[in-house]
This record gives C-alpha cells, structure tokens and sequence, in this order.
C-alpha cells in the first residue's frame, strides 16, 4: 500500500473521530434553519463532505465545531436558502426587550408569577418551540441558534456568520424578543396561561 | 449601577460577554437586588427550556450517508 493511501486513511479516520460527535448538533441546527427533514440531511451531508476536503487546510488547535457551523451556514446561505419552501413568519420589529419578563410586570412580578410562567414553558409541546423557534427571520434565527442553542461566543459568531460583532448582538437581541413573543402568544392562544387573581384579598 | 443599567446589560451579562470591572458591578447589584437577580434567572431559565425543547438527534439514514461518503471521497490535500 502507498504511504500516500495510509495518510489519506489517516486524515479520513481523524477527521471522522474529531467531527462525528457534532452530526446531532449539527442536524439539529440545519432543521431550524431548512425547516425540512430531508434538506436538513442533505445541509449535514454536504458539510461534511466540504469539511472532509478542506481538512488538510484545518489547523490543530482552531475550533472544529465553529468551522464545521460556518460551513454549514455557508452552505446553507448558498444553497437551501433559493428553495425556501414557506416563508418567515414574522418580523415583529416593535417587541419589546425581555417581553416575557416585561408582560409578567416586570421587577413588580413576583417569583410565583415567574415560577407559574416557567411551568407554562415547560408544557409547551416540543413541536411548538421549535415551530416559533423555526417562525423567526432567518437571520435572527440563525444568531440565536448560534447564541443560545449552541452557546457560541458573539466573537465565533461573528466570523461563522462573517458580520461584525455589533450586527451579531443586535440579530440576537431581535431574534430573543421574537421568540420570547411567538412562545407567549402560543400559551395565550392555547389558554396554557392559568388567569392570575388580581384581587389582593383579604 | 441601578436596576435599569443592570436589565440594559442581561445579555452581555448572560452571555459572558463582558469586562470583569462591568461584570463585578452588576453582580454586586445583583446580590443587593433580589427581584433583578429572580430576572436574570428567569431569562436564563427562558433559554434553558427552549435549549431542551429543540433538541434533535441525527437520523440513522444520514449517519449512514455520511460514513459511506467520506469513505469514497479522496482528500484534495
């Protein structure tokens, strides 16, 4: 066997040890961003396969998982975005900051409030969040994403997404509101929101 | 640093995206404000549970799909 052959092995069984354990992550992130099973497969697929080309270029000691999500944004931005299949659903540009926080009444709210809202998170079906999740623009959607599902820094978001930090901020301050907004009205809709006494009693 | 410049600041707070100098301050006003401190929390538990609720696991079609393909494509490098 050719010592070329050995080392292109070589390369193939660490490039599959070192990015193998980010496919779900990976997965999960092209779903919300294709909102599509099968395309979402075919998002991971294709990043794989660039990433395994452009590995001999991948230094050690750079950050595979953010390399491996720029690749995956890229491609996604190049290539599922022309087929979008439904539209963003919202861009509510007037929602407030911290709008879960702020409709409970704020610093005034007490903890039960709060605790009683966390138990109405809790019981949203799965389905719904990642559906809100999935509603938001694309842009906002993908920093968020980034931020809070993958827990990225705004520094690696910046250079996965190639924007500058303040835009990242401001896509995932935008994207926050709007999710926190979508998940609120769902539980109203839904009557998921136990009616708080307002009478102080006594 | 009242309750105002601290709810400003939860993200870059949250997020750990911040000076140490900026961080200790709002950490203090924190610990000397309960009902700033509770808010905090809650927006991390906000992100907490929709984090548990868009989890996926990868199907086993496409783990197959990628072995098989990355043992036919030979390296550019």
């Amino acid at each position: 066997m050719e010592s070329g052959t050995l080392s292109a092995m070589a390369d193939q069984a660490t490039f599959a040890d070192l990015a193998t354990p980010y496919m779900s992550a990976l997965y999960a992130a092209a779903l919300r961003m294709t909102r599509n099973p099968s395309d979402a497969e075919d998002l991971v697929q294709e990043t794989y396969l660039r990433a395994y080309r452009g590995f001999g270029g991948f230094r050690e000691g750079t950050n595979l998982k953010a390399w491996l999500y720029r690749i995956l944004t890229n491609t996604f931005i190049n290539q599922y975005r022309a087929k979008k299949r439904r539209p963003d659903q919202v861009d509510l540009d007037d929602v407030e900051d911290f709008f879960i926080f702020r409709r409970l009444g704020g610093l005034e709210a007490s903890a039960a409030q709060r605790t009683a809202e966390t138990e109405v998170l809790e019981a949203l079906p799965d389905a719904e969040v990642k559906e809100a999740l999935e509603s938001i623009p694309e842009q906002f959607r993908m920093a968020v994403i980034l931020a809070d599902i993958e827990g990225f820094s705004y520094k690696e978001i910046a250079e996965i997404l190639d924007v500058p930090i303040g835009t990242v901020m401001s896509r995932i301050h935008r994207g926050r509101r709007q999710l926190q907004k979508l998940l609120w009205d769902y539980a109203e809709e839904h009557n998921l929101r136990p009616r708080v006494e307002t009478t102080t009693g006594g | 640093m009242d309750c105002d410049d601290a709810l400003l600041r939860i993200y870059e707070y949250l997020d750990g995206e911040m000076t140490v100098w900026r961080r200790r301050a709002i950490t203090r006003h924190l610990d000397e404000c309960p009902p700033c401190a509770d808010g905090f929390v809650f927006e991390l538990e906000i992100r907490r549970i929709v984090v548990s609720k868009c989890r996926e696991e990868a199907p086993v079609s496409l783990r197959r799909k990628i072995a098989d393909s990355l043992g036919i494509v030979s390296p550019e490098s």
